[in-house]
């Protein structure tokens, strides 16, 4: 396990910052709800009448003056897009930065495979993922009991839960996409995930573009969906992590047979 | 040393990007326990070779063997038995130079720190300075210390000597003549001539992605090619093996790969003062060879 610990030493810094990010404007998302509790009542009112703006964000249906209904539109928003970009980044740059740093060189004329190197290289990012996805779970269940409020588990647990499927969608289709890359490709990453991003947001505004909900792991993290079914759509995780798993087969392939620097 | 053992072998070795040349055809031969030098200008394929030796790059066609193993196919086999020095070495600019050793040390999986500290030592190389820190010399003896320290019984070097400065360039190569004489077979690519003239055995000269000449270094310089300086005027135009003709004045020079009694008959009709013929030092037989094909 050299590379994966290696690989972990290397991304501390980048993990740190990303999860203290996340979790700071997380628990600041949540120490404003009691504040916003009191002047929201006719505040609710006029989000839930905002048209598309409101069905974008699902403010339709989730109540902005419960501490769920708060959190799925702003908190979850803060985990959507920080974790989404977070895990495409990491994903992207895995096997890139080596090219692009040189540094493959060095790695692979050590008595180590291509195949050893990618798998080890895609467990840590998993272990990126979930020791940024632990933290900030800790950090958001610690500050709803330091503002008072009863934790509803079942919704947090879909959200987060959802959540981390998402960034590992997202991980794995950009390490796929790295394997064929020269250079560092962070904007592809971030393109992707705001792609990803606003196709959930169109498929929430107009019923015609509802299928892109199919299309996006953004889809099966809504908030607003998650909170009012009270389950995650299992069929539609699995569609994706298929597609992501596939990606990556198809750069593991390259990279196994890839001319490097 | 056994004469008949084989360290690298090619036949054929090919490697083509897309439509791009990288190297024709190359056939080499390197025995073990021999210094071997891998000649050529920039350009000329000598990296290409290697990288697909050590497995970095996948071939076209034909074969490459190291120690009678497959190099893509057997190579983390292989690269156990490997040290190898990059042209430019690039490394984790955070890391320090100790940890960058440790991470190969760890990657080969053998303990190597007495080694390590010895030729940190030797090398005047400072465990503790960052990475990002170094100059280009420095860095490249991380890669020597990285490439020697866990005993390797090959070692392939890709133009190792620059960015050492020469009381650097001593010292590595007062190692690499150590560890040669103990054994280890050493691979090494330059187009630093003297250095290749100096330490080598035997070497090989790549043109274009071509071998276009490879054997005992010794042999070379005894072959017919001679190396004829000359005062005054002689009508060596009519000569028919002329090569790299100089004339600076009165002096002419030139090599000269043919019959030795026409060459003295053409110097005798002549009015030369004074004449030299001897063989030539690595440099012009390189030319030599570049010339002629």
């Amino acid at each position: 396990m050299v590379v994966f610990l290696h690989e972990l030493r290397q991304n501390r810094l980048v993990v740190t910052i990303w999860t203290l990010s996340i979790a700071f404007f997380l628990a600041t998302c949540v120490m404003l709800f009691p504040q916003m509790k009191d002047s929201m009542g006719d505040l609710n009112a006029s989000f839930s009448s905002m048209g598309a703006f409101t069905e974008a964000f699902g403010m339709d249906r989730l109540n902005f003056t419960t501490l769920i209904g708060f959190y799925g539109v702003e908190c979850s928003n803060i985990i959507g897009i920080g974790g989404a970009f977070f895990a495409a980044m990491i994903g992207i740059s895995s096997l890139s930065k080596e090219e692009k740093d040189h540094t493959v060189e060095f790695l692979l004329t050590h008595p180590i495979s291509r195949d050893r190197v990618m798998a080890e290289k895609l467990l840590s990012l998993v272990m990126e993922l979930v020791l940024m996805n632990f933290v900030v779970l800790l950090v958001a269940i610690a500050s709803i009991r330091m503002i008072g409020e009863d934790i509803p588990w079942k919704e947090i647990f879909l959200l987060h839960g959802a959540n981390a499927f998402l960034q590992l969608e997202l991980v794995f289709l950009c390490f796929g996409i790295s394997a064929f890359l020269k250079k560092h490709g962070f904007g592809i990453g971030l393109g992707i995930a705001i792609i990803l991003y606003f196709l959930n947001l169109i498929a929430n505004i107009t019923e015609e573009a509802k299928f892109l909900k199919h299309l996006t792991p953004f889809g099966y993290a809504d908030a607003a969906d998650l909170v009012t079914e009270g389950k995650m759509d299992v069929t539609q995780i699995c569609f994706g992590i298929l597609v992501s798993v596939l990606v990556t087969l198809a750069g593991w392939i390259r990279y196994r047979r890839k001319d490097l620097p | 040393m056994s004469d008949d053992k084989n360290v690298i072998i090619t036949k054929a070795l090919t490697k083509t990007y897309g439509k791009a040349r990288g190297i024709e055809h190359v056939d080499l031969c390197v025995k073990e326990g021999e210094f071997f030098g891998f000649m050529g200008p920039n350009g000329a394929g000598k990296s290409t070779t290697i990288r697909v030796l050590l497995g970095l790059l996948p071939r076209s066609d034909g074969q490459a063997y190291v120690f009678g193993l497959d190099s893509w196919a057997d190579k983390v086999s292989i690269l156990k038995r490997i040290g190898y020095l990059p042209s430019e070495s690039f490394y984790y600019p955070r890391m320090k130079v100790k940890d960058i050793l440790h991470l190969s040390e760890k990657l080969h999986g053998i303990n190597c720190k007495k080694s390590r500290e010895e030729l940190c030592e030797r090398l005047q190389l400072d465990p503790d300075r960052r990475v990002e820190e170094l100059s280009f010399g420095n860095r490249k003896k991380v890669g020597i210390v990285a490439a020697l320290q866990h005993q390797p019984e090959l070692l392939i070097l890709d133009e190792p000597t620059s960015g050492l400065d020469p009381l650097m360039q001593k010292v590595f190569f007062d190692i690499l003549c150590e560890r040669n004489a103990a054994g280890t077979t050493v691979f090494m690519s330059s187009h630093v001539l003297s250095e290749v003239q100096n330490y080598c055995h035997r070497g090989a000269i790549i043109k274009q992605g071509n071998i276009i000449a490879s054997g005992n270094l010794d042999e070379w310089k005894k072959s017919g090619i001679r190396k004829v300086n000359f005062r005054g005027n002689a009508d060596v135009q009519s000569l028919p093996d002329v090569k790299n003709l100089t004339v600076i004045g009165t002096q002419i020079s030139f090599l000269y790969d043919g019959d030795v009694q026409t060459l003295l008959r053409i110097l005798a009709n002549g009015n030369v003062s004074d004449v030299t013929i001897q063989e030539p030092d690595l440099e012009e037989i390189f030319l030599h060879y570049y010339e002629e094909v």
